[in-house]
């Protein structure tokens, strides 16, 4: 035992020493970085999801409430290209009834064919229909909005993160903290605001606190009252405001990145009750079975 | 250590089978009366672990592929539609890049247990050498297996790896154009990359699992290392049989590693890969830094160091295919750290140093990060060629207990009998009487 203890106070000691240097080393670096801001926008402020945690489950009303976001403003850009009008109704997502989905795939026009005459058709869309683009090719995208496709958006909350850094990283392995994507979403959303003095604004630039450097295509898309929340008792179900709706649209974003988050989350719990069970059984039977070994070392 | 085997055929069919195909023997030679060392702790549970996870990923791997279509038009959305319309098709694509991941935990943590305890002094040599070989087929699959899901990552990690062959023009001057060029199928990453390496990455799993047969091969002719590093040398004092003392044992460890898998896979499944990935793959953006998976970023770091191409190119390669000349280079007569009291010590450093080397691998090559992997990567060959051969001549190793049995006992009669070598033996015996 102790040479244990020595061994583990020299490579603590050690390990004190090194991560020092480390520090040392990384310092300077760091401060470069972030005094030139070159890289990137402020760090988004942290939104307490309903859907973080081992236990997070998606609020069927927020993910209704961002859909609509999404379906009044984002749309008419940003496509929603892995995603099915069906999806609306699984397990696990908004909560569409199968009746809604169908009334809703119905208002969009989808291109089908060839038919028996050899011919392109529009047709009424249909629940298993993914949503349809908002523009017929990437370069019809990129010169209707100023020479850049706006990015469609089924994967967003995945495709963007900020950088947590050191020893934060470490952290977020314990905290099962995975929500960098739909903070960053909601801060980019909520981020419009006037060029500080001098800033150099290149044409067609809107100015974004959290967008990496600063510039960024979409002009504000969000403003108070935009979207009408209002529901069959005619009052608000939710603030009609620019963070609200950033909140729900950013929610929304997630399903639609990870739509079986909560199945995930779900059997994983399970599974975690059945190896605990499993390596309690197996590591007290391992205990009896060996237990003779230790008494009688000599007889085996 | 094989010929133990007291395995008789029960049945008529197993006897029929076995005066033709002796293989039940040969199971049960292996896995049943292999005798194993009676005081390995819980690292020794990592071989375990490891064939686990290579089961796990080639049984996903091989499911996903009936789902996946290798094509660059098509990769990106195959993927998005395992993860949404395969039944449970997110289940086993996380279970798979996860898994890759947790393949590599578990890879570490063997090779350096085994480089903590000496196991790869005579007569592990080659032992030893085949694990180098199944490490670097592990880092080709899982580099190919990365650029498959083809997002910005892929694309842009392989170009950035394949193009380092070209660096062979400044030895033979065409050469390193010709591997390019091969290994892309064309003049840039484009659909025949993705291709061979779909196929190749599909082939070397099965090459790997190969070398994983002569691994076990080799260890079962030349037996366990264990926690003293002291051979066996009374077979029925110093072992007891594999089943089922080890197998029970090597079951706790494979559990309660899945424990830890399962955390990741359910809870955190994209903490270990980079959010670019869910971009796909674009040849005219590239993304503001380009990183390897995290169990590369040391050898990255070792890559991006040395400030010519070449010279980073074969130092990177070197660091690995130094382990394999590691039974050499290691003069000490004395396997395990438990009794060589000043290897010990440089052995944590050099972890920390690989840690170190880690973290620099993440970070953009500039200012007194590049600085930091250069004293790092130094250090990284230092330990191999000048610490590990100057230890074993300067170092005064402790006493070794006189066997197996012997450190068995002095831990679990507490030092009463023999008190003499209680401090050395009590140490490595430690982690047995917690098992």
């Amino acid at each position: 035992m102790k040479g244990h203890r020595i061994m583990w106070n020299k490579t603590l000691a050690a390990a004190g020493l090194l991560t020092a240097v480390a520090a040392a080393l990384a310092l300077p670096a760091r401060a470069a970085e972030s005094g030139g801001d070159s890289h990137g926008g402020a760090v988004p402020p942290p939104i307490s999801w309903s859907f973080a945690g081992p236990f997070g489950t998606f609020d069927q009303q927020q993910l209704q409430r961002g859909f609509k976001v999404y379906r009044e403003v984002c749309a008419s850009c940003h496509g929603l290209k892995f995603l099915a009008f069906r999806n609306l109704a699984d397990p696990g997502g908004p909560g569409f009834s199968e009746g809604q989905v169908k009334a809703l795939a119905a208002e969009y026009k989808v291109k089908d064919g060839p038919n028996d005459q050899g011919e392109m058709f529009e047709r009424p869309g249909r629940a298993a229909d993914r949503f349809p683009e908002p523009f017929p090719n990437e370069q019809a995208a990129a010169v209707a909005n100023g020479g850049k496709a706006p990015p469609d958006l089924s994967l967003m909350a995945k495709a963007r993160t900020y950088e947590r850094g050191f020893p934060w990283f470490i952290f977020d392995a314990f905290t099962q903290f995975a929500e960098t994507g739909p903070n960053y979403i909601h801060a980019v959303l909520t981020g419009y605001e006037a060029a500080p003095a001098g800033f150099q604004m290149p044409d067609g630039g809107n100015y974004n606190r959290y967008f990496p450097g600063h510039v960024i295509a979409m002009p504000k898309p969000l403003n108070d009252g935009q979207v009408d929340y209002k529901g069959p008792d005619g009052k608000p179900q939710a603030p009609e405001t620019i963070d609200q709706y950033s909140k729900d649209v950013s929610a929304f974003l997630m399903w639609a990145a990870e739509p079986k988050m909560m199945a995930r989350k779900e059997i994983g719990f399970k599974a975690f009750i059945f190896l605990i069970v499993l390596a309690g059984l197996v590591y007290f039977v391992k205990k009896k079975v060996w237990a003779p070994l230790h008494d009688h070392p000599e007889t085996a | 250590m094989e010929g133990h085997s007291t395995y008789v055929p029960k049945s008529g069919i197993a006897r029929w089978l076995e005066s033709r195909l002796p293989i039940g023997g040969l199971m049960h030679s292996s896995f049943i009366a292999f005798p194993v060392p009676r005081n390995l702790n819980y690292f020794w549970t990592f071989g375990a672990i490891l064939m686990m996870m290579l089961v796990v990923q080639i049984v996903t791997g091989v499911v996903l592929a009936m789902h996946y279509t290798p094509n660059a038009k098509l990769a990106f959305a195959s993927v998005e539609a395992i993860m949404r319309d395969v039944n449970f098709g997110w289940l086993l694509r996380y279970m798979h890049a996860n898994g890759a991941s947790m393949f590599f935990i578990a890879v570490y943590i063997h090779i350096f247990r085994g480089l903590y305890y000496g196991s790869y002094k005579a007569p592990r040599e080659v032992l030893w050498i085949l694990g180098v070989i199944i490490f670097l087929l592990m880092m080709a699959t899982a580099f190919m297996g990365y650029v498959l899901p083809w997002g910005q990552m892929s694309f842009w990690g392989a170009t950035v790896i394949t193009n380092l062959f070209s660096a062979f023009d400044e030895i033979i001057p065409g050469v390193g154009t010709w591997i390019v060029t091969l290994l892309w199928g064309g003049f840039a990453v484009d659909n025949p990359t993705l291709n061979r390496f779909f196929a190749l990455h599909y082939l070397l799993p099965f090459m790997l699992a190969g070398v994983v047969i002569l691994h076990i091969w080799a260890l079962h002719h030349v037996g366990q290392n264990n926690p003293t590093g002291v051979e066996v040398k009374n077979v029925r004092k110093d072992t007891i049989p594999f089943t089922p003392y080890a197998t029970l044992k090597d079951t706790v460890g494979t559990v309660v590693f899945l424990l830890f898998f399962a955390w990741f896979l359910f809870y955190i499944p994209n903490y270990m890969g980079h959010a670019d990935n869910y971009i796909e793959a674009n040849p005219s953006v590239t993304p503001a830094h380009i990183v390897p998976e995290w169990y590369f970023l040391p050898f990255y770091a070792i890559l991006r160091a040395i400030p010519s191409k070449l010279g980073g190119v074969i130092a990177m390669f070197s660091a690995v295919l130094i382990l394999a000349a590691v039974p050499w280079l290691d003069t000490s007569r004395v396997r395990s750290a438990s009794y060589r009291p000043l290897y010990r010590q440089f052995f944590w450093v050099f972890v920390l140093v690989c840690i170190g080397l880690g973290y620099l691998g993440a970070k953009p090559p500039e200012g007194g990060y590049t600085i930091a992997a250069q004293i790092l990567t130094f250090y990284y060959f230092l330990h191999f060629l000048v610490i590990l051969p100057v230890l074993g001549l300067v170092e005064t190793p402790r006493r070794l207990p006189g066997s197996i049995a012997e450190s068995v006992l002095e831990s679990t009669k507490g030092g009463s009998a023999t008190a003499v070598s209680a401090g050395p033996a009590g140490a490595v015996a430690s982690p047995q009487t917690k098992g």
